[in-house]
C-alpha cells in the first residue's frame, strides 16, 4: 500500500488517516431486479491491477473520497471526493 | 520409500545418500480426469484423498510456483475447531479428527502438537459469548472449556492480567487444538498424493480454461493445453482471478495477512493464545521463534507484503498482553493473500458449469481447515454431490439468504 493518498481537500496525507470501506460500485435502483441488487452487495471482480474504492479521510476532511489504486502495485493513481461526479 | 526410525538408521549406514526425492516431477499428460488447479495445502489434500478415498488416481494438481510456495506456508499454522455456527462447527471438527490422524495417513511427520488454542476475555460481555460459544461447541461435541483468572495465572504468569483497557478475567481454551508445521503439511500431502500416483506438476500456470458446450474440456497451461473431465479450482487469493477464466464472478476479495515470527528464544508459551480485543494472537514454535499475528491490512491486495502500520499495531497489540515481549525482535515477516468471502465462510460447491468445481473463500482461516476441505472437496469431484458436514458451504447460499456469518458483519469481506 502506497503510504500516501493525495485528499482533494488535505494534500497529501499519510494513509493511516482514511479508512476503507470497499469497491466503488454504481448503485443500482432502489427498484431494480434482486439478481441485480444480489450483483452489487455479494459479487466483486475483484481484479488485480486497477480498482475504484470508497475510503473515508477519517481522521482529516471526513470526506468520502473514491481512490483509484493498484490491487498488486499498491500505487495510487488518482483520488477525488466522492460526491463529485465523473462522466460515465 | 517408507519414513519410519529404521530407515533413519538404515539409511545413516550410507551416510545419508541413499534417500530418494519425496515425490517425482513429471511432465503433463494430455488428458486428465480429474484436474486440480492450484498445489496448495487445499489442492494437494484433495489430490490425495481423492486417490485415497475414491481410488480416483489419474489426477493432476497444477501449482504455478513451487509446492509449498502460497499461503500453505504463509500462515501461523494453528488449527482448532471453536466455531459456533452449525454451518461451521462439524467440517472443522473432521477437520480436526482429520489432523489427529494425519501423521499415520501421511506416513510423514508434521509435528501435529495440540497444545491448546486459548482465547482471552476482558468483560462480562466477552465471557457471555464465549461462554455461548464454548457451549455451542460442546453440543456439537466439540471439547470446550472456561478457564478463570486464577487458572490462567498458573498458565501463563507474565501477561498483563491488570491491563487499565483489557484486563484479563478468564479464557476459553480447547485443548485439542494447536499447531502444525505447515510446509511438512504440504510435503506430506504431495509425497502420499504422488505415491498413489497423482501427478503434481509445478511451475505450470493456468492461463485459461477452455469449455466446448458450456462444459470444460480443459485448461490451458504455461506448459500447453490439458484435457481433463472435471476441474476443481483451489486457488485461494487468486480464485476470483481462475474463475474469471471460466466467466464466473465470486464472493470474494482478496486481501493481504501478515505473520510475523521473532529471534528464537527459550520455552516460554506453551499454548496458543488469542487476544482477540487486541488483534493478536501468539504461539512458539519448537525452535523457539515466537508466531504471531494479528489483523488483514484491510484493503483488496493481491500483493504476498503487507504494510508497517500493521507491523507496529501487532507489536503493540501483543506489548499490551505480554509486556515482556517489549525485548524481543522481530525476526522474518510475511504476508499472504486471502480470499476473504462475503460471510467469513468458505466454499467448497458445483459451479453454474457442469463438471467445474470450486474450493474457495477460506479467509484467513484455511490453514486449519486443509485435511477436511481435501477431504470434502474430493467427496464433492467424485460424486458430484457435497460431503454432509459442507452442506451449507454453498456458492449460492448468498444469494438465497443462508449466510455462514460467524461474526454478524454482513458483506464486509474486510470485516471478518
Amino acid at each position: 500500500m502506497a503510504s500516501l493518498i493525495s485528499c482533494p481537500h488535505c494534500g497529501s496525507r499519510p494513509k493511516e488517516e482514511f479508512e476503507i470501506k470497499g469497491a466503488a460500485l454504481p448503485r443500482p435502483a432502489p427498484d431494480a431486479p434482486q439478481s441485480e441488487w444480489f450483483d452489487h452487495v455479494f459479487l466483486r471482480e475483484n481484479p488485480r491491477g486497477r480498482y475504484d474504492e470508497y475510503w473515508h479521510h477519517a481522521a482529516g476532511c471526513r470526506r468520502w473520497l473514491v481512490v483509484t489504486r493498484d490491487t498488486a502495485s499498491h500505487e495510487v493513481e488518482a483520488c477525488r471526493d466522492a460526491a463529485e461526479r465523473v462522466p460515465a | 520409500m517408507r519414513y519410519s526410525a529404521f530407515s533413519v538408521f538404515r539409511n545413516a549406514l550410507d551416510k545419508h545418500r541413499g534417500w530418494s526425492s519425496a515425490w517425482r516431477f513429471p511432465e503433463p499428460k494430455p488428458h486428465y480426469d480429474i484436474i486440480i488447479v492450484g498445489g496448495g495445502g487445499h489442492g494437494l489434500a484433495t489430490a490425495h484423498y481423492l486417490a485415497k478415498e475414491h481410488g480416483i488416481t489419474n489426477v493432476a494438481v497444477l501449482e504455478k510456483g513451487y509446492i509449498g510456495s502460497g499461503n500453505v506456508g504463509r500462515n501461523t499454522t494453528i488449527i482448532r475447531s471453536n466455531y459456533l455456527l452449525p454451518g461451521n462447527n462439524p467440517f472443522y471438527e473432521l477437520s480436526l479428527k482429520l489432523w489427529e490422524g494425519l501423521e499415520q495417513d501421511l506416513n510423514y511427520n508434521a509435528m501435529v502438537s495440540q497444545r491448546g488454542v486459548l482465547n482471552l476475555y476482558h468483560s462480562d460481555a466477552q465471557q457471555a459469548a464465549y461462554t455461548r460459544r464454548g457451549n455451542g461447541m460442546r453440543l456439537h461435541g466439540v471439547d470446550a472449556e472456561m478457564l478463570d483468572r486464577a487458572q490462567l495465572k498458573t498458565m501463563l504468569p507474565f501477561m498483563d492480567f491488570d491491563n487499565a483497557r483489557f484486563p484479563i478475567l478468564g479464557g476459553l481454551i480447547q485443548r485439542r487444538g494447536g499447531t502444525v508445521r505447515h510446509d511438512a503439511v504440504a510435503w506430506g500431502y504431495a509425497r502420499a498424493a504422488d505415491a498413489r500416483g497423482v501427478d503434481v506438476i509445478q511451475n505450470c500456470e493456468v492461463t485459461g480454461i477452455r469449455r466446448e458446450n458450456g462444459r470444460v474440456v480443459g485448461v490451458e497451461t504455461s506448459k500447453g493445453f490439458i484435457g481433463c473431465n472435471k476441474l476443481g479450482l483451489a486457488a485461494a487469493g487468486n480464485s476470483s482471478r481462475v474463475a474469471e477464466m471460466a466467466g464466473l464472478k465470486l464472493p470474494i476479495e482478496s486481501h493481504v495477512l501478515q505473520a510475523f515470527v521473532s529471534e528464537g528464544l527459550k520455552p516460554f508459551i506453551d499454548h496458543v493464545v488469542i487476544f482477540g480485543a487486541g488483534h493478536f494472537y501468539v504461539s512458539q514454535s519448537d525452535k523457539g521463534g515466537l508466531v504471531f499475528g494479528g489483523d488483514i491490512d484491510g484493503y483488496n491486495s493481491y500483493a504476498q507484503r503487507g504494510n508497517l502500520a500493521i507491523v507496529e499495531h501487532v507489536a503493540e497489540a501483543g506489548l499490551a498482553m505480554i509486556p515482556a515481549l517489549s525485548r524481543i525482535r522481530y525476526l522474518r515477516s510475511w504476508g499472504g493473500v486471502m480470499d476473504m468471502s462475503m460471510d467469513g465462510s468458505p466454499i467448497i460447491d458445483c459451479t453454474p458449469i457442469d463438471n467445474l468445481y470450486l474450493n474457495a473463500g477460506w479467509c484467513y482461516g484455511g490453514f486449519k481447515a486443509t485435511p477436511a476441505s481435501g477431504f470434502c472437496f474430493a467427496h464433492l469431484l467424485a460424486r458430484g454431490e457435497p460431503h454432509s458436514v459442507t452442506r451449507a458451504m454453498r456458492l449460492d447460499r448468498f444469494e438465497r439468504g443462508y449466510a455462514i456469518d460467524e461474526t454478524g458483519r454482513g458483506a464486509q469481506p474486510n470485516l471478518h
